[in-house]
């Protein structure tokens, strides 16, 4: 079966239906995901093939419905919880932390939560400081919570489709300025990317990139600025933050011996320097200078484009870091 | 094994005991305003609010002695909500519990002693020692897991009623939450989707009064908190005396029916009060002595429904305290049970996060 060229959002649809058809458990419940197809069009067409008991429109009631999905994953079925915006699971942090990630733990192993929850991260369109965060380092301090983060169409119809089959609440962040990227996507319905495994996008030898989600395409524009320069970048996209694929990447750096690390989140705190602790803990001996982080900036994002843009990782302070790192002007 | 505590006695007609000699249970007592309450069912309520009582304040006994790490919130005095409510549930019907849960638990279909082992940390218990007091879960009985989050099972029950109604089965899942957690932001969330799609939801309001050291009246815009039920289109029922298990019973037993044949949730209201303090812990100086004393004198539901079964001659007082002692043996062993079972090695906190 020959791959086709799907949104991203395409993508998306795609791997809810097929998962949808090949198990009745599975259901979409969100805000405007039914006859609308969703605020991101990421589900048209899936009401009038499934129907309003399983592409199920709620009201605005994020913290109850993703509190119902805990419970209907408790209870045998494999919701896919869509939140708009990943700001949103803000208010529903008691029912993802407290509740979702816990449950099965405290209770012994009693039970298992299958629920995916969806949302979309990132800056970019002018959506101001509520609508355009970046919550994957937050997620992933949540020991009982997986995290996924697909790059591209192909990645996100692979990852979607094992977030749905796992038996443990995934996260599933999906930046809103990819939304309709296209590229490649495999049309069998068994193609799925297993969690925990990184990608390299692009091979190189002399500094090794990594990043996540929408940030992986910045890594790849900066790699091939790089390569103008004659310095040869490798991509890597560890694709999901939990389970975390660290031997890819050390194995990477301990080749180049450059890293950068490239994640929308705010800097502080957050998933660059964890990345870039893990390398620093297992690959000191091979670096030959400090792991850099490329964050956003530590702020709220702002609404106007010209304080909102460079506030964004982009391919110039990519490319700037790796000359820092490699004392180049 | 020191069993410290007083006969639980139905008061007032024990004397009037008239029974038959050989105590056997033969005819249907009048059950008042909930027909279809039997002898059998009288006789299983009243062991299993015994059960509970004896359970509770074993624990305080296990928590004073220094038996159990952390600490426990007892849910001696309302024995008549949790096992009015289960009395009308199947085993293969959800219930969300409380951080006030044991009774729950119990009346839901636990063990004693799988649940002494929990509440003392033991490998042995619920969730391997993993969850203690607050988070005692038995999901084989339908038992969603007691709640360290005062509304925390809002979300899960619904979620329960809703996964039960897309599977076409007739369970119905029943939330339990107190006046306190009556006042979270959840509620309304939850209750208007179980409204929108008739889901088979019941949410039982165990309104003890204090919501841990505060009155509910003082935190609460309303008198009945049942009275919101109607803003969000659900069916309200009160339930002025939750001390009667009968009257819950057949509260709980209509809303079930209701639920089985999609006619969507009902909110319940049963007033209750809770004979110790929040915690273990707490020394109860926020009410007064004299409306302990009234609640203790006149709404113990063990007492009143003993009281009950003696009037209508199913039970004489001889009996129940033959079943007290048997209960109160049951509850020794478990705690027994609990203190010899071993703790859970270090290398198991590992365990059990990930499916």
């Amino acid at each position: 079966m020959p791959d086709i060229e799907l949104t991203f959002k395409q993508a998306l649809a795609l791997a809810m239906s097929e998962e949808m058809r090949r198990d009745e458990s599975v259901f979409l419940i969100g805000e405007d995901v039914g006859p609308s197809g969703g605020i991101f069009k990421c589900s048209e067409g899936m009401f009038e093939e499934f129907g309003p008991e399983r592409v199920i429109d709620t009201p605005i009631s994020e913290v109850g419905f993703v509190g119902m999905s805990v419970g209907a994953a408790m209870t045998g079925m494999r919701p896919i919880t869509e939140l708009m915006f990943n700001d949103f699971a803000l208010l529903t942090m008691d029912q993802l932390v407290n509740q979702a990630a816990k449950i099965r733990y405290m209770t012994g192993g009693q039970c298992k939560v299958p629920m995916t929850l969806r949302a979309a991260i990132g800056a970019g369109r002018s959506s101001a400081a509520q609508h355009s965060q970046s919550f994957q380092a937050i997620f992933s301090h949540i020991p009982g919570l997986k995290v996924a983060l697909p790059s591209c169409p192909r990645d996100a119809k692979g990852l979607l489709k094992t977030a749905i089959r796992d038996d443990n609440p995934v996260i599933f962040l999906e930046d809103k300025m990819m939304y309709n990227d296209k590229g490649l996507v495999p049309e069998e319905e068994d193609f799925t990317i297993p969690f925990g495994e990184a990608v390299i996008k692009r091979e190189g030898t002399d500094v090794t990139l990594v990043g996540t989600s929408s940030m992986v395409g910045v890594c790849l524009e900066a790699a091939e600025a790089l390569s103008a320069l004659g310095i040869s970048a490798e991509v890597v996209d560890p694709r999901t933050l939990f389970p975390f694929d660290a031997e890819t990447i050390i194995n990477s750096v301990r080749k180049t011996g450059y890293a950068v690390v490239v994640d929308e989140g705010v800097q502080r705190y957050g998933a660059t320097g964890e990345i870039a602790a893990v390398i620093t803990e297992n690959a000191f001996d091979y670096l030959d200078a400090p792991v850099a982080r490329i964050g956003a900036a530590d702020l709220p994002v702002p609404f106007s484009p010209s304080l909102e843009m460079p506030t964004i990782p982009d391919v110039p302070r990519v490319v700037a870091a790796v000359k820092a790192q490699k004392n180049l002007n | 094994m020191a069993a410290k505590k007083k006969k639980i006695v139905a008061k007032k007609a024990a004397k009037k005991a008239v029974g038959k000699a050989n105590g056997k249970r033969s005819s249907a007592p009048k059950a008042g305003s909930s027909p279809g309450v039997d002898t059998d069912m009288l006789w299983q309520m009243y062991r299993k609010m015994m059960e509970i009582r004896l359970f509770e304040e074993h624990v305080w006994d296990v928590y004073t002695r220094g038996l159990m790490p952390g600490l426990a919130h007892l849910y001696i005095g309302e024995e008549s909500v949790a096992v009015g409510a289960c009395s009308a549930l199947r085993n293969d019907d959800y219930i969300t519990s409380t951080h006030r849960g044991h009774g729950h638990c119990l009346a839901k279909g636990a063990r004693l002693d799988r649940m002494m082992a929990e509440i003392m940390g033991k490998e042995a218990g619920y969730c391997r020692g993993k969850g203690g007091s607050m988070h005692i879960a038995d999901m084989s009985g339908g038992n969603l897991g007691a709640n360290g989050i005062v509304g925390g099972g809002f979300g899960i029950s619904t979620g329960a009623a809703l996964s039960a109604k897309l599977r076409g089965t007739d369970q119905v899942a029943v939330c339990f939450f107190g006046d306190g957690a009556a006042n979270q932001g959840v509620l309304l969330e939850t209750c208007n989707m179980a409204a929108i799609w008739d889901l088979p939801a019941i949410y039982m309001c165990e309104n003890n009064q204090y919501g841990e050291h505060t009155s509910y009246r003082k935190v609460t815009g309303i008198e009945n908190i049942v009275d919101r039920a109607a803003g969000l289109g659900i069916e309200g029922v009160r339930v002025e005396d939750g001390s009667d298990v009968i009257a819950v019973y057949g509260a709980v037993s209509k809303a079930v029916e209701k639920a089985r044949r999609g006619g969507g949730p009902t909110f319940i209201e049963a007033v209750t009060y809770r004979f110790r303090g929040h915690h273990v812990g707490d020394g109860g100086a926020y009410r007064t002595k004299e409306e302990l004393d009234w609640w203790m004198e006149n709404k113990d539901p063990i007492s009143l429904l003993g009281q009950h079964m003696i009037k209508t001659k199913v039970a004489e007082q001889t009996q129940l305290d033959e079943l007290e002692q048997q209960v109160e043996q049951e509850v020794v062993v478990a705690v027994e049970f609990g203190r010899d079972a071993p703790l859970p090695p270090a290398e198991q906190a590992y365990e059990d996060l990930y499916a």
